[in-house]
């Protein structure tokens, strides 16, 4: 019998998936099962809920906070990510190249991304803070503007210096996760390219472009998903302030559900935002992941 | 049998004997050195664990722990502290009172006890025999503890004060000797403070203690969130004449304001960048305790004052309020009951007091003449934070609602949407009466 078992190869696979599948269960299936159901019901924190169907729901539509949490975090969430795509492509193709002190620029391009982000928030947070700006100091003092800019004090403000808390930290992460894919583009290319007669341009939009695509697809989903659910610098700079300009749906969540102790609306609203993280990855995966492109085909 | 029977009264030698150790001080004490000392007989082999806020003052935690090494080395009980941040504390306590199990007594702010109020150890005999030792709890107390007016579900433990923080010279150099107390007087010297080049400023960002202001401003003009029965009334023309007021008094506040979170103002402050602010008394404990020379000297020009009366007449401040609740699944609850009564008793809770440096208002009456409001003249408008308070949820009943509300930042945000120009205050009163009639659910 315990011959058969060893020898049986459905057996062993599924006793050596057990463990992986235990802790997706454990850590990952529980954990988001139970937020859909607290989403049904009028749990506060340590109140179990009674079911009420799509009450949180319905109230999340039509609530203004919710509305411009959504509006917000959408905004935040494209703006960062197409900037951090491109400073990261740029910095990539930058560091690919022979520099010198290559790997000592390749060390420090990851710092911002090492430093703990409830650091480097609040390192942005006196960068921009209307008192004491070293931004706002250095422009007043070179004589190009009169009084301190009030970064956090006006909506629009306010949201565009998360986004370059958030682009700073994020580009290191997209920049050197290109960079391992571009060197893994073999140099026969650009030397065949070369002698084809091909220009920088034409290298990069049909050699480069195509392959490092499947790389890009993966570093850009990572990248939308880790912006659209930021939380910590947005609540060390500005809690979501001023006038919740920059609440995202997860700072509001957090502030309904454990704050004001409203669980399952604060549940409700963390739940809203799967369809839209399902869409980037759908997106991501049908969307940038075309093969027939990768292979050097076009859009059918 | 009731925890009442089971007590061990003490005889009154042992109070007067208790009183006599406080040196002088204990002529002050002399209308309540003859109140019974009563303790409660702990349970064998009684431990306890506490769970507070962290503290906002050294002297604050230093002083706490002495007095609990005391107990310890009077009754043989062990106690553990352990310290949060105070907004961390909620979270932590609604799951122990709903799990039932976790620390046995937990320090905790605001209306948490009335989150859970059947999940907590009924303290009637510990905070009658309290009460009456002592001057009697004040009526914010009782509003949060008492909320049947019957059974104490907890006892105070006292406030952090919101108070107005100013610099006399500038309030001075503006033309007032002495800081208004009224609200038309506070708008006046607002303005000529910013026509002298040092303005105020008070935070209108989502900052958890010091947007607390925004409570007073409303409140100060008949304006509330809900009425006694929880029905929402904040649109009413009190809450738009206040929203007025907001806007004219904002549009004299140092800029950036919209942007503050707690630690701004005292920067700003520290800095000399504003004149008058809301906040604790760390301000000036920080300045005067403060190695920079030059923060130093500004200690002495540093004042404070009772926020304004309104056209309501009577104070309406809004203050971060401290309790202490035993939880009900405590395996001890006398010996819960015992340490409480010690920390609140004289020997204890004055010192303690005196730790923090008037950063924490008592909640009974008698330790007015608490040493700490008068070893520094500048603590005293600290002394009655408790005694003009209202309830975080005023003039309705405490719960998830008003903990919901307050949490979402529902009355902040209204004041600084009207006060920046954002809405016009009725629009601004509108959204919060729509955003507050969710949670007491209309």
């Amino acid at each position: 019998m315990f011959d058969r078992f060893q020898n049986s190869r459905n057996a062993l696979g599924l006793i050596f998936m057990l463990p992986a599948a235990l802790l997706l269960l454990l850590f990952l299936t529980y954990p988001l099962g139970l937020g859909v159901w607290l989403g049904f019901t009028d749990a506060k924190v340590g109140r179990p809920g009674e079911w009420i169907g799509f009450e949180n729901y319905v109230f999340i539509a039509t609530d203004s906070v919710t509305q411009l949490a959504l509006f917000n975090t959408l905004f935040y969430t494209t703006i960062a990510s197409v900037l951090k795509f491109f400073l990261g492509l740029w910095l990539a193709l930058l560091l690919n190249r022979n520099l010198r002190f290559k790997s000592f620029f390749r060390a420090v391009i990851l710092l911002p991304y090492i430093v703990p982000t409830a650091l480097s928030a609040i390192a942005f947070w006196w960068l921009f803070d209307a008192q004491f700006s070293i931004i706002s100091w250095v422009l007043v003092k070179l004589g190009i503007i009169d009084t301190y800019i009030d970064f956090l004090g006006s909506p629009w403000n306010a949201r565009f210096s998360v986004i370059a808390a958030n682009v700073w930290r994020g580009v290191p992460f997209v920049a050197i996760t290109l960079l391992a894919g571009l060197q893994t583009i073999s140099p026969s290319y650009y030397e065949a390219s070369a002698i084809d007669g091909a220009t920088p341009w034409q290298q990069f939009r049909y050699v480069t472009l195509p392959l490092l695509t499947p790389i890009i697809a993966v570093v850009m989903t990572f990248s939308v998903l880790f912006t659209f659910t930021d939380f910590q610098l947005i609540y060390v700079i500005t809690r979501g302030g001023p006038l919740n300009a920059t609440h995202l749906m997860a700072t509001l969540s957090f502030q309904r559900a454990i704050s004001g102790g409203a669980l399952g609306e604060g549940a409700a609203i963390s739940i809203a935002m799967v369809p839209f993280l399902l869409a980037a990855i759908m997106f991501s995966y049908f969307g940038l992941q075309r093969r027939v492109w990768q292979q050097g085909g076009g859009d059918k | 049998m009731s925890d009442f029977n089971r007590r061990k009264f003490l005889a009154n030698s042992a109070g007067v004997a208790a009183a006599a150790t406080v040196g002088a001080g204990s002529a002050i004490w002399s209308p309540f050195i003859n109140a019974q000392t009563v303790s409660f007989k702990p349970e064998k082999g009684a431990k306890l664990r506490v769970l507070r806020w962290s503290r906002f003052v050294q002297g604050d935690i230093d002083a706490y722990m002495i007095n609990v090494k005391r107990f310890t080395e009077k009754t043989g009980i062990e106690v553990r502290v352990d310290n949060e941040g105070w907004e961390d504390v909620r979270p932590k306590a609604a799951v122990a009172a709903n799990t039932g199990a976790g620390p046995d007594i937990i320090l905790s702010t605001n209306d948490d006890a009335n989150l859970y109020p059947d999940k907590l150890l009924d303290v009637t005999d510990l905070a009658e025999y309290l009460g009456k030792k002592y001057g009697g709890w004040y009526p914010a107390v009782q509003q949060y503890l008492r909320p049947d007016g019957k059974k104490w579900i907890g006892l105070g433990l006292g406030a952090a004060g919101s108070m107005i923080v100013y610099r006399q010279s500038m309030v001075k150099a503006a033309g007032f000797d002495t800081f208004p107390k009224d609200t038309a007087g506070f708008l006046a010297l607002h303005k000529a403070l910013k026509e002298k080049g040092t303005p105020g400023g008070y935070a209108l960002g989502n900052a958890t203690g010091d947007s607390l202001w925004t409570n007073w401003l409303i409140w100060s003009h008949g304006g509330k969130l809900v009425d006694a029965n929880n029905k929402v009334v904040i649109d009413s023309p009190e809450t738009i004449k206040a929203l007025e007021y907001a806007k004219e008094l904002y549009a004299n506040f140092i800029p950036g304001t919209l942007s503050w979170l707690d630690p701004n103002n005292n920067k700003a402050f520290l800095d000399g960048q504003i004149s008058v602010t809301n906040n604790g008394i760390s301000i000036y404990y920080a300045a005067k305790n403060s190695t920079d020379p030059k923060i130093k000297e500004m200690a002495a020009d540093i004042q404070h004052a009772s926020f304004p009366i309104g056209p309501v007449g009577v104070p309406t401040e809004s203050h971060l309020f401290f309790n202490q609740m035993i939880m009900k699944y405590t395996k001890y609850p006398q010996a819960a009951k015992e340490f409480l009564r010690f920390m609140m008793e004289q020997e204890q809770f004055e010192p303690w007091l005196a730790g923090a440096g008037g950063y924490i208002a008592q909640p009974l009456a008698a330790y007015e003449k608490a040493a700490v409001w008068t070893s520094d003249p500048k603590n005293m408008a600290y002394r009655d934070c408790v005694k003009n308070m209202r309830p975080s949820g005023y003039a309705g009943k405490l719960g998830y609602a008003s903990a919901g509300a307050g949490a979402d930042f529902i009355v902040t945000n209204m004041v600084a949407e009207a006060a920046s120009g954002a809405k016009t205050p009725k629009e601004a009163a509108e959204r919060a009466q729509k955003r507050a009639e969710r949670y007491y659910k209309v």
